[in-house]
Order: C-alpha cells, then sequence, then structure tokens
C-alpha cells in the first residue's frame, strides 16, 4: 500500500514513579519495555514523529466534564492531572497546525471514570479523552467530534459521560461484557433519548482476532462515521485486545492494531489500557506510532506472533457479521427510533448501581433527562454512595435549548441543599461550573 | 608542564601549560590536506627552547578522521546488521557491503531468534572475496545482551580483520544510531590508526615519553593507543575543545551560557553548575545520527563576516558569508565592519568600512553610525534569541517521571561567555539582551589548544540488572554475568562503579579524576500474572567532563 507520511507528535509519559498499588498492572513498570523499544528503533529520530512535554490539566478543565465529589481536588493526584494534561497536549499540537496527528502515551487510563465521579473505578480516576473533548470543545470551537474506544473493556465511563450528547459519537468495540469487566456495553446501549445512535457498541465474542476487529471497522465503525462527519476523530486506544494480555481474552495483534489505526486515521490516540506489558505493549505502541506517522509497520511483529494459532473460528466470525449488519440497521433507524424510545414522556429517567472496583465504593444514582427535539436535554442526577455523600447535580448541554436552560436554571436556583453534602451546577454551553 | 594541541579547520593552536598557567602559545594555519604536518609544525615551535623532559602530558584535538568523512576517504566497511522485528530497515544506514541477518534479542535482553551460523559464514565470504577487512557488528537491543554480537564477530574472526561491536561504542538504546556508529568506528578506524602510529613515532624520535591523550567529543580525553578502538568517539572533537577551552579559561561554578562567536558561525554551549551538557542522543555526523557521546553544542549562521543586507526595508544579518568585511576588501558590509565605523575594532580600510556601512544607511534615511550601532544590536538580538531558544528547548525536554515533571532540573544561566574575535565588540549589547554579566575569558584565542590540555579522562557505563533473568549486563564494557535472585540495586550501581573504574583507567585516567556521578538508577518491580518476579534494575555511570584535578582526590 502506498502510504502518505504525516507528521506525528507523540507525548510520550510512563510515570515511572507512580502506581496504584506495588502489584496492581497499573504501575511503574507498565511503560518501561514500550519506551525501551520507541527508543530502540529509534522512532524519535525520524523527520516526521516530534515529542512534547504534556501539560498539566487543571480542575477546571475537569469539572468540564465531571460532577468530582467533592471536587477535583479529592479525587485526582498529579499523575492524573499529567495523563489529562497529555491528552490536551496532545490535542493542542494538531489543533494548533503543528502536526497532523498525536498519540498521548500517558498513564493512568480514563475511560471508566463517569460523569459522576466518587473515586476510581477500573483503574480510572477522571476520563482524559473527555477532559481533552471538553478542552477542544472549549479552545478550538469544534462541534462535532467521534470517539472510538479500542480498549478490550467497555469504555462505559465515557459513554456515560456522552450518552445524552448528539455532538459527540462514542463507538466501542470491546470483549463481550457478559465475559469481562465492566459488564456492560450490549448493543442496545444505544444513547439517551436526545441522542440516539451517538453511543454504540460493539460486543466482540472471545478470542476474535485481527479479521473480527477488521471487520467491525470496515462494515460499521468508517460507515458510521462517514455519515456523522465528525471534524475529529479520537481513538481511545487501549491494547488489552492483544493476545497475550493476561486480565482479558482476545487475539487481537500488532499488525491488527497497526492496520486499524492506519485505516481509522484518529486525529488523536489517546492510551488506555493494555497491561500485557512486555510481550505485546511494546509492539503495539511501535505499530500504532508508525502507523499513525504513516511509516512501514509490517516488520512490528511480536516475538511469539502466529496469525494462524490466534486465528478466531467461523462461528466467532459468523456472530460477529450477524451482530454487524444488527448495529448498522439500528444506526440507520436512529431517528424513527426515538417516538418509540420516549413515547409521550417529557422526561426519561435511569437508575443506575455503579460499583467502584478500583476504590471499593459503592453509588445508587437516578439520572433524569428532560425529553427534547433541540438540543441532548436538561439532565439532572441525585447520587448517593456508600461513603456518606449524596449530591445533586443540574447539566445543561452543549448547544443547549432556551427551554432546557430555564428549567435548569430555574431548577438550580431553588434547589434545597439541605438534604445533600453538595450540588452542582454544570453549564457545559457557557462553561459555568458552581458547586454548593 | 602539559602539551595541549588543536587541529581546528583553519588554524592548529598550541599551548604549553606549567602549573595550570599558559606558558607558551602558538597558532599556524591548517594545512587540510595535510593534518599531521601542521600538528607537527606546531608542536615543535610551541616545544622548542623548552626542556622537553619537563612534559608530562600531552593532549590533542584533531579533525582527522571528520576530514576523512567529509571527504570521503574512509574504508569499505563490512556491516552485519540484526534489525530484528520493528522499524523497516530502510531507515538504517545503506551500503552495498552492509548485510540483514536473522537472529534477535529481545526489550528484555533476551535471545529469541539466534544467530545463523551458515548465513554469517557466507558473508564472510564475501568480505574475503571484496577484500573487505574492517567489520561492524549492530544488533537491535545489543547492549541490553552483547553475546550476539560477539558470536557473529567470533564466527567471522580472522587475522586480517578488524571488529567494531555496537555495545562496545554505547549503552543506549537507539538502533539506527548504533548502526551508524559502528559503521562509523570500522570506517575511520585506519585513518586513526595511522595518525596515531605517526604522532607516536614523531614523539619518539623527539624524544618524548609521556601519556599521549586524544580529546574525544564528549570532552573527555583517552589514551591514544585505547583510542585504536574507539575511533568513533574522537570524531568531532572540535566543538568540545572549544567548551573545555570555556572552563578551562574561566572558574565557572554556576548555569552559563558560552558564545565563541567565529567570523561565519557563533556556537553556543551551555552549562550546568559549570558542567557542560551533552547531547541527549549523540552527535550527528556529517548525515549520520549516532550515540557518539558529545557536548551539546548549536552553531548559527551569525559571525563577524556575516554579510549584512536591506530586505524589505529591513537589516538582515547572516546567516551566510560572502567574504572577509569589507574593510579587508570583502564584497558587502558586515559586523566587522560595523564595529570599525564605531571605533570597537581596528582593522583593514576604516574608510571601506565607512563606505559600505553608509551604502547601507542611505538606504534607509540613517546616518554612519546609528547603521553600525543597528547592524550591532541586530546581531546581537540574533544571537540572544536563539540563546533563550536552546535554554527553553533544554528546559522543555521531555521527562518521565511526575518528580522530574513537577520539580526537574531548570537551567538559569547567571554568566554569558564569549569568546572570539568579535567578542569584547559583540558581548556588551548581547548581555545586555540576555539580562544577565558577560565574561570574555583570557586566552580565549587558543581556548581550544588550553581546553584539550586540561581535560580530564571520561568515561560512561550503563548497567541492567535483571533478577528474574538472574543477570547483569554493563554494555561498553561486554559484561554479562550470573547474579542472585536478590541482588539490589546498590550492588549493582557498586558492581557499575568497578566497572566504570577499570574502564577509566583503562582509558588513561589518573586517580584523582575518578569523580563518579550516577546519573541515571531506575528500580521496578517486575510483576507475572500479579506475583512479584524479579526487579529490573537500570543504572548510568558516568564520569562527567571535567578539568584535571590539581587537589588530591576528593572523597567519593
Amino acid at each position: 500500500m502506498k502510504r502518505k507520511e504525516k507528521k506525528t507528535g507523540l507525548i510520550f509519559f510512563p510515570a515511572f514513579d507512580w502506581a496504584i498499588s506495588k502489584t496492581h498492572p497499573e504501575r511503574e513498570e507498565r511503560l518501561l519495555y514500550t519506551q525501551d523499544q520507541v527508543f530502540e528503533e529509534g522512532l524519535l529520530d525520524l523527520d516526521n514523529i516530534v515529542e512534547f512535554k504534556p501539560g498539566l490539566a487543571t480542575y477546571e478543565d475537569i469539572n468540564r466534564c465531571h460532577i468530582c465529589v467533592p471536587d477535583p481536588q479529592s479525587l485526582t493526584t498529579h499523575s492524573h492531572l499529567i495523563s489529562a494534561g497529555g491528552a490536551i497536549t496532545a490535542a493542542q499540537k494538531v489543533l494548533q497546525g503543528e502536526v497532523d496527528n498525536a498519540f498521548a502515551l500517558v498513564r493512568p487510563p480514563g475511560h471508566h471514570a463517569m460523569l459522576v465521579a466518587h473515586g476510581a473505578r477500573g483503574f480510572c480516576n477522571i476520563n482524559i479523552e473527555a477532559v481533552m473533548v471538553e478542552y477542544i470543545r472549549k479552545n478550538f470551537g469544534i462541534k462535532k467530534i467521534a470517539i472510538v474506544d479500542t480498549d478490550c473493556h467497555h469504555g462505559d465511563g465515557t459513554q456515560d459521560i456522552y450518552w445524552h450528547d448528539p455532538d459527540i459519537l462514542c463507538i466501542s468495540l470491546h470483549q463481550d461484557g457478559r465475559t469481562l469487566y465492566p459488564g456492560t456495553g450490549f448493543i442496545d446501549d444505544f444513547g439517551g433519548p436526545n441522542a440516539l445512535g451517538a453511543t454504540i457498541n460493539i460486543p466482540l465474542p472471545p478470542k476474535t482476532s485481527d479479521e473480527g476487529f477488521l471487520y467491525v471497522l470496515d462494515h460499521v465503525i468508517l460507515p458510521v462515521l462517514d455519515e456523522f462527519q465528525p471534524e475529529i476523530i479520537i481513538n481511545s486506544a487501549g491494547q488489552d485486545n492483544h493476545y497475550s494480555d493476561p486480565i482479558t481474552n482476545m487475539c487481537f495483534s500488532a499488525q491488527g492494531y497497526a492496520l486499524l489505526n492506519e485505516k481509522l486515521a484518529p486525529h488523536i490516540a489517546v492510551l488506555e489500557g493494555g497491561y500485557s506489558i512486555e510481550r505485546a505493549l511494546p509492539y503495539v505502541n511501535v505499530g500504532i506510532i508508525l502507523a499513525m506517522a504513516g511509516l512501514d509497520y509490517s516488520y512490528v511483529k511480536e516475538p511469539d506472533y502466529d496469525p494462524d494459532k490466534i486465528r478466531q473460528s467461523a462461528e466467532t466470525t459468523r456472530v460477529i457479521e450477524k451482530e454487524a449488519r444488527k448495529i448498522l440497521d439500528m444506526w440507520e433507524n436512529r431517528t424513527k427510533m426515538k417516538e418509540q424510545v420516549v413515547g409521550s414522556a417529557k422526561f426519561l429517567q435511569r437508575k443506575k448501581n455503579i460499583y467502584y472496583d478500583t476504590d471499593g465504593i459503592y453509588e445508587k444514582q437516578v439520572e433524569t433527562v428532560q425529553v427534547c427535539n433541540d438540543c441532548g436535554g436538561l439532565v439532572m442526577i441525585e447520587s448517593a454512595a456508600d461513603t456518606g455523600k449524596k449530591i445533586f447535580a443540574v447539566i445543561l448541554p452543549h448547544r443547549c435549548c432556551p427551554e432546557c436552560r430555564k428549567n435548569g436554571e430555574l431548577l438550580f436556583e431553588r434547589l434545597d441543599s439541605g438534604q445533600y453534602s453538595n450540588i452542582y451546577f454544570q453549564d457545559r454551553e457557557k462553561d459555568i461550573f458552581i458547586a454548593r | 608542564m602539559i602539551l595541549g594541541i588543536d587541529v581546528g579547520g583553519t588554524h592548529t593552536d598550541s599551548v604549553l601549560v606549567e602549573n595550570y598557567r599558559v606558558k607558551k602559545k602558538i597558532k599556524v594555519k591548517t594545512d587540510n590536506d595535510n593534518i599531521m604536518s601542521s600538528l607537527l609544525a606546531a608542536t615543535r615551535e610551541t616545544v622548542s627552547g623548552e626542556k622537553v623532559s619537563n612534559i608530562k602530558r600531552i593532549v590533542l584535538s584533531t579533525t582527522i578522521s571528520t576530514n576523512a568523512i567529509v571527504q570521503g576517504k574512509t574504508d569499505r566497511v563490512g556491516m552485519v546488521l540484526q534489525n530484528g522485528p520493528g522499524l523497516s530497515p530502510r531507515f538504517l544506514i545503506h551500503d552495498r557491503d552492509a548485510f540483514l541477518v536473522s537472529g534477535y534479542i529481545n526489550n528484555r535482553g533476551i535471545s529469541i531468534q539466534p544467530v545463523n551460523e551458515r548465513e554469517i559464514k557466507e558473508i564472510g565470504e564475501y568480505f574475503q572475496k571484496e577484500n573487505i577487512h574492517q567489520i561492524g557488528v549492530a544488533g537491535k537491543f545489543s547492549p541490553r545482551n552483547p553475546l550476539q554480537e560477539i558470536k557473529i564477530a567470533e564466527i567471522l574472526e580472522d587475522n586480517e580483520r578488524n571488529f567494531s561491536l555496537g555495545h562496545r561504542l554505547s549503552g543506549q538504546l537507539n538502533f539506527p544510531r548504533r548502526a551508524a556508529t559502528t559503521y562509523l568506528n570500522a570506517a575511520v578506524h585506519n585513518i586513526h590508526h595511522r595518525f596515531i602510529r605517526e604522532a607516536q613515532k614523531f614523539l619518539h624520535e623527539s624524544n618524548i615519553d609521556v601519556p599521549v591523550y586524544i580529546l574525544k567529543a564528549d570532552g573527555g580525553t583517552i589514551l591514544i593507543e585505547q583510542s585504536i578502538f574507539y575511533p568513533a568517539l574522537t570524531i568531532h572533537s572540535g566543538p568540545a575543545a572549544s567548551i573545555m577551552g570555556v572552563l578551562a579559561t574561566a572558574d565557572m561554578k554556576e548555569d552559563a551560557v558560552a558564545l565563541d562567536i567565529g567570523g561565519t558561525t557563533t556556537d553556543i554551549s551551555v552549562f550546568a553548575d559549570g558542567v557542560p551538557l551533552l547531547e541527549a542522543a549523540g552527535v550527528t555526523i556529517g548525515r549520520l545520527k549516532t550515540l557518539v557521546r558529545g557536548l551539546c553544542t548549536k552553531s548559527i549562521g551569525i559571525g563577524g563576516d556575516s554579510a549584512v543586507r536591506i530586505k524589505n526595508g529591513e537589516i538582515s544579518v547572516g546567516p551566510d558569508r560572502e567574504g572577509p568585511a569589507a574593510a579587508l576588501n570583502g564584497p558587502v558590509p558586515t559586523p566587522t565592519d560595523a564595529m570599525i565605523v564605531l571605533g570597537l575594532a581596528a582593522l583593514g580600510s576604516k574608510q571601506k568600512a565607512l563606505d559600505a556601512i553608509n551604502s547601507l544607511a542611505v538606504q534607509l534615511n540613517m546616518d554612519t553610525v546609528s547603521m553600525a550601532e543597528t547592524i550591532m544590536l541586530k546581531a546581537a538580538a540574533i544571537i540572544a534569541d536563539n540563546v533563550n531558544l536552546i535554554i527553553a528547548e533544554i528546559n522543555n525536554k521531555p521527562v518521565y517521571t511526575i518528580h522530574d515533571l513537577l520539580e526537574g532540573r531548570v537551567i538559569k544561566p547567571l554568566t554569558v561567555y564569549v569568546m572570539g574575535g568579535p567578542a569584547s565588540a559583540m558581548a556588551p549589547g548581547i548581555s545586555n539582551l540576555l539580562g544577565y554579566p558577560y565574561k570574555i575569558p583570557d586566552h580565549s584565542e587558543v581556548a581550544n589548544a588550553l581546553g584539550a590540555a586540561l581535560s580530564r579522562t571520561t568515561a560512561e557505563i550503563t548497567v541492567l540488572a535483571d533478577t528474574e533473568k538472574k543477570e547483569l549486563i554493563i554494555s561498553e564494557e561486554g559484561i554479562v554475568k550470573k547474579i542472585p535472585h536478590n541482588f539490589t540495586a546498590r550492588q549493582a550501581i557498586e558492581a557499575g562503579r568497578e566497572a566504570l573504574q577499570a574502564r577509566a583507567v583503562k582509558m588513561g585516567t589518573s586517580l584523582n579524576d575518578l569523580e563518579m556521578e550516577v546519573t541515571e538508577a531506575q528500580e521496578f518491580n517486575m510483576i507475572r500474572d500479579f506475583y512479584t518476579t524479579g526487579k529490573n534494575i537500570r543504572a548510568k555511570i558516568q564520569i562527567k567532563p571535567g578539568l584535571i584535578s590539581s587537589s588530591p582526590a576528593k572523597e567519593r
């Protein structure tokens, strides 16, 4: 294939002095061999690959997409601010035109962090992609963004933050939730009533190999992106679909990851999970970097790579093809679907029980959205955690319609804060955040 | 007494140093077609009338290998490269005598695919047929396990052949650079060797029997008989001589910037606590990016002879030189002419300088003196802007720990040291723009030779201890040793210090100068399937560039 070389920015921050705990997969050693491989290949000497130092995200950046309980200061350490800051740096370099695309190879990850955050879940405290997306919207006037989550785990945090946002398309492909944490991300999860189709889930059977991933890329993801026409594509680039990953069951390879990134052509890639730190990450990361830079990646192969040994079964292929057809069918009928979902309701409610596995917190949440044909809709959240914290949040979407705005502002003004430890007002359109 | 000689592109400088004071200094023109003759001429003139037996040490800095590379006079090199998986080999050096072979080591230093003996033997037959005697062997991740490179050399071993092995030249990771460095080391081996033999012959004939050192690109010295193994490390020693010259002539302890303002270019170097900074990866020689450790210097196109022009109503200075100053019958006005007009320099014809500057002044409706001042200000601004840019680049260098990101060392220069012909005329303007004071060191006209004379021996080693593999590797010394499972970081550093001392002593260090510094030390718990299986310990230890000590060894 004839490739065009691109200028690629690399924000590499392995945080060699930070771990969740001593033996946790999210530990100091995680990107050690990746760094070795990137250095040894001499990637940073190539004319079209430039390395940048990450900036630090601010608490204001976090407050644009999260309701941190009680506040972002209590939920984050420097490591999280650097990791999100690295994603922001990647966005800045791309959108200021310094590079064509950029890869934030940072840790810790973020895609399990939901809109309301009481603590860490799935190794994530804050959602680094969402922090970056809101930074992009505020600073670069970009309206439509697609996030393609290629981590093996359902990107439930990102989905939650953008569930009601018709302008942010969240596509997650992942190992079937019946067989893996966090146990969600089925195809029926298709976005809130005002944003149907802006959330797309593609669960894949265990043992899916390159063929299956590339099939859904070609037959679902690329056609959907083509129609959605995002101004920017972000790859939430987890690397735990790899056949050697210790905590998942998939059969994706470095070659597959590289080809996927070449075809998807993300403007920004942000590292998520991936814990086969020695056998997979060095090769997958080099493959992704080369693919983004438009360079030959055909020599990037894991030492034990044998495509025949990991190839998916015919049954898996059949399941994936059938599912792809179904998802595409839903996508094509997404506008008609609203009537069916909403009926005559003015408000719709979701009740969620959320477990924070990393911090051991249990949260009960009731989320109410105003049905609206003009915007993403006013969102109201009541959330109580077994930490004793109970909060209420009012969230106004981007491009908020006058009615939702009026209702939201009035509600927050009249809200009796007595029974809550904190109440929050997040106006995504006007970039106002109030905590009381 | 110490004799220091620097063979530069235009001049060969020579100094005789006694009790750390310059006793005699000589400058002769360099004959680039016969560098040896320039070196001998300078030496003869310097030692004439001196008591030769008082000379205790000689240090040379030459461009002999650099010139050979530039002029394409290097030897054919048979290269054996183990690319392994990763980047396409098209990014490696290209040469008709380079062969990609099977076998490779992974990022942990584990041999994944063995060397194919038959394949190597066939390549050996080609080298034989083509009469290639300089052989370079470089493998991906060889500093993590040098055994495959060693094995390939063993298979190719032959009395006629000379080997350059990648892992011996640097412990740093960067395979394309390792391949290039190995190639250069082999390519200049003969030229370097011949130079050493001639130098030794001359010294023998002159009855001088003292240690003779050669300057490396990192500003350190190495005994010439040892330099035969590492000729690549001596390429590009010119800028190092100049930087070490600043140290030798200025008593520097602070963060600082040094400028060497020449006719065509200005070289900028940076010091942290009085220690010159090294290039992060290695120096670039010609088009080749290498792992040769070198002092960090940036050359910008501005100097006393830079062409001054008016473009779109604006004055531009440099980046090119069209000839000497107008005062010396050059074709265009230059900063030197401006200096002459302002009475800051006196050479050539003052009238010609005035005429040249005036020719610009009338175009912008200015008087001659204001024009000369404007040119000086512009030249100073270009230099100051570049200095600030370099400092910002250094301070923005990516780091990989939270600690370094939040509290990393920031360079804040307190002094600018200015050398070169236009130093005194230009220093005040530059210093004013930079906002810190300037100093003009003594003897700056022979600073390079003085820098060479007083530089200490430098060396560096890279330690990797992997307690899961139970192996200790010190690449530069080719050490592969079994270690127990409970080996500690402290023990790894201790082993590193021993190896570094042995290496430095071989290279000719004086025990007084064995000031070792651990520049990197990291320790990672290796966890597989939630169990700790070992430790991955990494350290780099160096003897940093500096001057030979006049005092007894400090406690280390």
